[in-house]
């Protein structure tokens, strides 16, 4: 019962802020022109869900962003473990990921476009390499960390060179590699929304710089709304995901 | 007791892969030269001979820094030999192998896996079947009185039950050597005190080759045939002690003889962590 009460008052500054919104509105210190009342963008909210055009919008979103992050996760654990235990593949990839870590990875929102069109599979390439670097990092650290220890322990259990790759040193990693996912689930939803704003011809960012650029702001806040809790909900479920794997850590 | 060491013993038999008995180590003017990342390379080892019988309980003592460690490691084949050889009744040393097991002053488990799982790894290595390796593992856990914990991670034990876990993780593969890196050094004076006993129990009815490294006298006296004392860097065997008494056992501790060795042992080691420190100090 305390518990609950607990974990709800960690919500008191969204509703707080909410509350805050629907007054200044109301008592037209902000004019609706800039920012439509909280009540009034919630019931377009419930107008879109109603219709239900605002779903086909988040699957397809979330089919982009699903294979663009599930690609980088693939790619950047199997890259950075391999980084850190073969030193011919860290003498090539090395410098690599560390000149394009500090990229703006919205900066390649363009480029992929001109190189690959304006379909899914720009916005896949662009959500992919963004979100793969954090992750390569993370597994590289995480496996470079590993102790020798375990290692020397599993080798003279009879593990091969081969075996401790995957059974040693990518579990050891794995705390870190989960975090460096997480930070990718984050920089997945930005770069998802911003390449779907540039052009598209559906998604929620679609939708919103639609409903923008027809003035129709309820609509429009709803949806921005809406991909600010679809990202919260993400994180918190992934964070749940990663306590259970993670149980043994106590 | 008795009915735990029968099915560990019929659990051993079953065993597809052993070694051919002789585990006597050979170490050959070992020489190893540590180099670390930045700054210059540090003579750790220098032409180190050493013969360790078949079957014999040998403690490496010497002050910290003097390489007790490392030698244990070069017969373990985790690092690599710089100069001179190790040859285990005729093969000499290149690589880790299950005929060495290790036991580590941290432990060392997998700490994603439940002690049980951690024991069944290098059963599955050495490719038995499911039921054998269960029935294996639970012999071994049930051996070093962790029967109960199966299922626990190593986060959940404390020290004296995360070592005792790694003591039967190495035990269960059956190595002929047994190698101990100060296995007791993190543990308190009670427990340590108590896996001593333990140690010596289990090595008195299944004969294994010991080298146990460690900087405590009274342990090294207490549970060794043989005592190598290092020197300080760069690590040589100074003097190698016999430490054989008519039996072992908590009686021996108060005994006069005893007390005698340690003293010895000790004004041989003094010299040594004397030097030893005064050299960290310039």
């Amino acid at each position: 019962m305390i518990d609950r009460a607990v974990r709800l008052s960690r919500y008191l500054p969204l509703i707080l802020l909410a509350a805050l919104w629907e007054a200044l509105t109301r008592l037209g210190v902000v004019s609706d022109l800039v920012l439509p009342p909280f009540t009034s963008v919630m019931t377009s909210w419930f107008t879109l869900a109603e219709n239900g055009t605002m779903f086909y919008h988040i699957g397809t979103s979330l089919i982009r962003g699903a294979s663009g992050l599930g690609l980088a996760i693939a790619v950047g654990t199997t890259l950075g473990v391999l980084m850190a235990w073969v030193a011919p593949i860290r003498v090539v990839f090395r410098p690599l990921v560390q000149m394009f870590y500090p990229v703006p990875k919205s900066a390649l929102i363009p480029l992929m476009m001109i190189w690959i069109g304006v379909g899914d599979a720009s916005k896949i390439v662009v959500i992919f390499l963004g979100c793969m670097l954090p992750v390569t990092m993370s597994a590289f650290n995480g496996a470079r960390g590993v102790d020798r220890v375990l290692i020397w322990s599993a080798r003279s259990l009879g593990a091969t060179r081969g075996e401790v790759l995957c059974e040693v040193i990518a579990p050891a990693a794995l705390p870190d590699i989960l975090a460096g996912i997480r930070t990718a689930l984050a920089l997945s939803f930005l770069l998802l929304v911003s390449s779907e704003l540039l052009i598209s011809r559906n998604g929620v960012g679609y939708l919103i710089s639609n409903y923008g650029d027809a003035g129709i702001y309820t609509s429009m806040f709803a949806m921005v709304l809406t991909v600010s809790a679809l990202g919260f909900a993400a994180d918190r479920l992934y964070l749940a995901f990663m306590n259970r794997i993670l149980a043994w850590r106590q | 007791m008795n009915v735990v060491l029968a099915k560990s013993k019929s659990a051993v038999t079953a065993a597809p892969v052993q070694l051919d008995g002789i585990a006597s180590i050979r170490i050959d003017g070992v020489s190893h030269e540590y180099r670390p990342p930045h700054g210059r390379p540090v003579q750790a080892l220098e032409e180190i001979s050493l013969e360790i019988r078949d079957r014999e309980f040998l403690a490496l003592l010497g002050p910290s820094g003097c390489g007790k460690s490392t030698l244990l490691y070069l017969i373990g084949g985790f690092l690599p030999i710089t100069g001179g050889r190790i040859t285990i009744g005729d093969r000499m040393v290149t690589e880790p192998g299950p005929d060495r097991g290790i036991v580590f002053q941290h432990f060392a488990l997998f700490p994603w896996k439940t002690v049980r799982e951690n024991v069944v790894y290098g059963l599955k290595k050495l490719g038995l079947r499911r039921e054998d390796r269960e029935q294996r593992a639970q012999a071994y856990i049930d051996l070093v009185k962790l029967t109960g914990f199966e299922n626990s991670y190593p986060s959940q034990l404390s020290g004296g039950m995360k070592q005792r876990a790694a003591l039967a993780r190495t035990l269960a593969v059956d190595p002929t050597i047994l190698l101990m890196d100060e296995p007791f050094g993190a543990l308190d004076a009670q427990t340590r005190g108590l896996m001593q006993e333990e140690l010596l129990s289990i090595w008195q009815r299944q004969r294994k080759t010991v080298v146990f490294v460690t900087h405590d006298v009274q342990e090294a006296v207490y549970l060794s045939e043989r005592i190598a004392i290092m020197s300080a860097r760069p690590g040589r065997i100074k003097e190698i002690v016999d430490c054989t008494f008519p039996q072992r056992g908590a009686a021996l501790l108060k005994s006069p003889s005893f007390m005698e060795k340690v003293e010895y042992v000790w004004n041989v080691v003094r010299q040594e962590a004397i030097v030893a420190q005064t050299e960290t100090a310039t």
